[in-house]
């Protein structure tokens, strides 16, 4: 699998062991027997989510995978950190159809690579893997890669990103985080994001963030309103200071 | 609906292992599905069952056993399973514990001929 590819990419494999095992020449089977194999159904994608994230390591490249809903606000907060950040950063796009992110990405000078996943509704480490020989990381310090919109499948697939940034609108409504504890339980920080809108809805924020740390006591969590420039310079901040703390 | 590509990976690893041990079918495969790894089991079960034919496990029973959340107390030097998706321990309701099981999926038996 590791080789296959040929590139640069899969050399560095710093940390993890390869078991590349040799078929014994086993007689046939004619009785039924029965083996233990106890390997984690998704280890293959989880081997190679090793191999990227090495190599980010290798470009000294913080990866952050940014989850959330549809339309709560990924790509929007990527332009306008875009503005303000004191580092410098790349984006992988995910999307199932159109180039519009990346498109609206490169429109303010990002770097940005379009994945069309198709009818997959996550991005997983093959696709990253392929997008990041599009991406040249020597000039930049961070590279996100934006998820589908959805808060199910792509908590399931590791990507080889060093953190997970989860954010949750505030139009969503609340319960969010209660109803899909397998992605939040992924985050290390979680974003509230549109808090502008906060005196349209009914919305408990403080409740909303008790329940985030009931399923993960240690996250991290900030509020952001794209009105308030101070909000999205909080989330520079904790992004400089994980790329420092690396 | 990622559960076609899990059943995917499934199949991929199903087949590997019946090549390593010469069987000509499977006839079971049994997988331990933790309650918070994301897949839904009916799900599971339906994207197996289209899946599954005219692969090496065409015909095969599918077993899946549901795993609870087990954390380990660092305190307590104890398992605990979890009732709710509360991730403290149970017992002294410190952070200070590691999830053991019930988040992953895992392929853990298989019946061949
Ligand atoms: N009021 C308000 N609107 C916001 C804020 N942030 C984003 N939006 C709006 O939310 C809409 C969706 O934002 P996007 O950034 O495209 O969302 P996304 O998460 O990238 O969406 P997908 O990539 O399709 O999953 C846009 O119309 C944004 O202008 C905010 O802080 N306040
Ligand atoms: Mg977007
Ligand atoms: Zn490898
Ligand atoms: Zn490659
Ligand atoms: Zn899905
Ligand atoms: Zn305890």
């Amino acid at each position: 699998m590791c080789a296959d590819c040929g590139c640069s990419i899969t050399e560095d494999v710093g940390g993890h062991t390869h078991h590349h095992e040799h078929i014994h020449d086993n007689p046939q089977l004619n009785d039924k027997k029965t083996i233990d194999v106890i390997t984690k159904i998704l280890d293959k994608n989880d081997h190679e989510a090793g191999h990227n994230r090495a190599h980010f390591d290798k470009h000294d490249v913080l990866c952050l995978n940014l989850m959330s809903s549809p339309g709560s606000g990924k790509t929007t907060l990527l332009e306008y950190l875009s503005d303000i950040a004191d580092f410098k950063f790349g984006v992988i796009e995910g999307d199932l159809e159109t180039n519009k992110d990346a498109d609206r990405l490169k429109s303010k000078g990002i770097q940005a690579h379009q994945i069309q996943t198709g009818s997959a509704c996550h991005l997983d480490a093959f696709m990253v893997h392929k997008a990041l020989h599009h991406m040249d990381l020597d000039k930049v310090d961070v590279c996100f890669v934006e998820n589908v919109g959805n808060l199910v499948c792509p908590a399931s697939y590791d990507v080889g990103a060093h953190l997970n940034i989860v954010l949750v609108s505030i139009p969503e409504g609340e319960d969010k985080i209660a109803k899909y504890p397998v992605m939040f339980r992924q985050a290390d920080l979680i974003l509230f994001t549109k808090t502008d809108l906060l005196p349209y809805f009914k919305y408990d924020m403080k409740e909303e963030k008790k329940s985030a740390r009931r399923l993960k006591p240690n996250v991290d969590i900030l509020e952001v309103n794209i009105n308030d420039i101070d909000s999205i310079k909080r989330v520079a901040q904790w992004i400089r200071f994980k790329k420092e703390m690396r | 609906m990622h559960e076609y590509s899990i059943v995917s990976s499934l199949l991929d690893l199903c087949e590997e292992n019946a090549k390593k041990e010469n069987a000509k079918k499977i006839t079971k495969v049994e997988v331990k599905i933790g309650k918070l790894s994301g897949v839904e089991p009916d799900l599971l079960q339906v994207a197996f069952d289209t899946f599954k034919e005219k692969t090496i496990c065409d015909g095969a029973e599918f077993v899946m056993n549901i795993q609870d959340v087990v954390i380990y107390c660092n305190v307590c030097k104890k398992e605990f399973t979890l009732k709710q998706n509360e991730f403290t321990c149970p017992k002294c309701k410190s952070f200070d514990i590691n999830t053991i099981d019930g988040e992953d999926m895992y392929l853990m038996r298989l019946e061949m001929v």
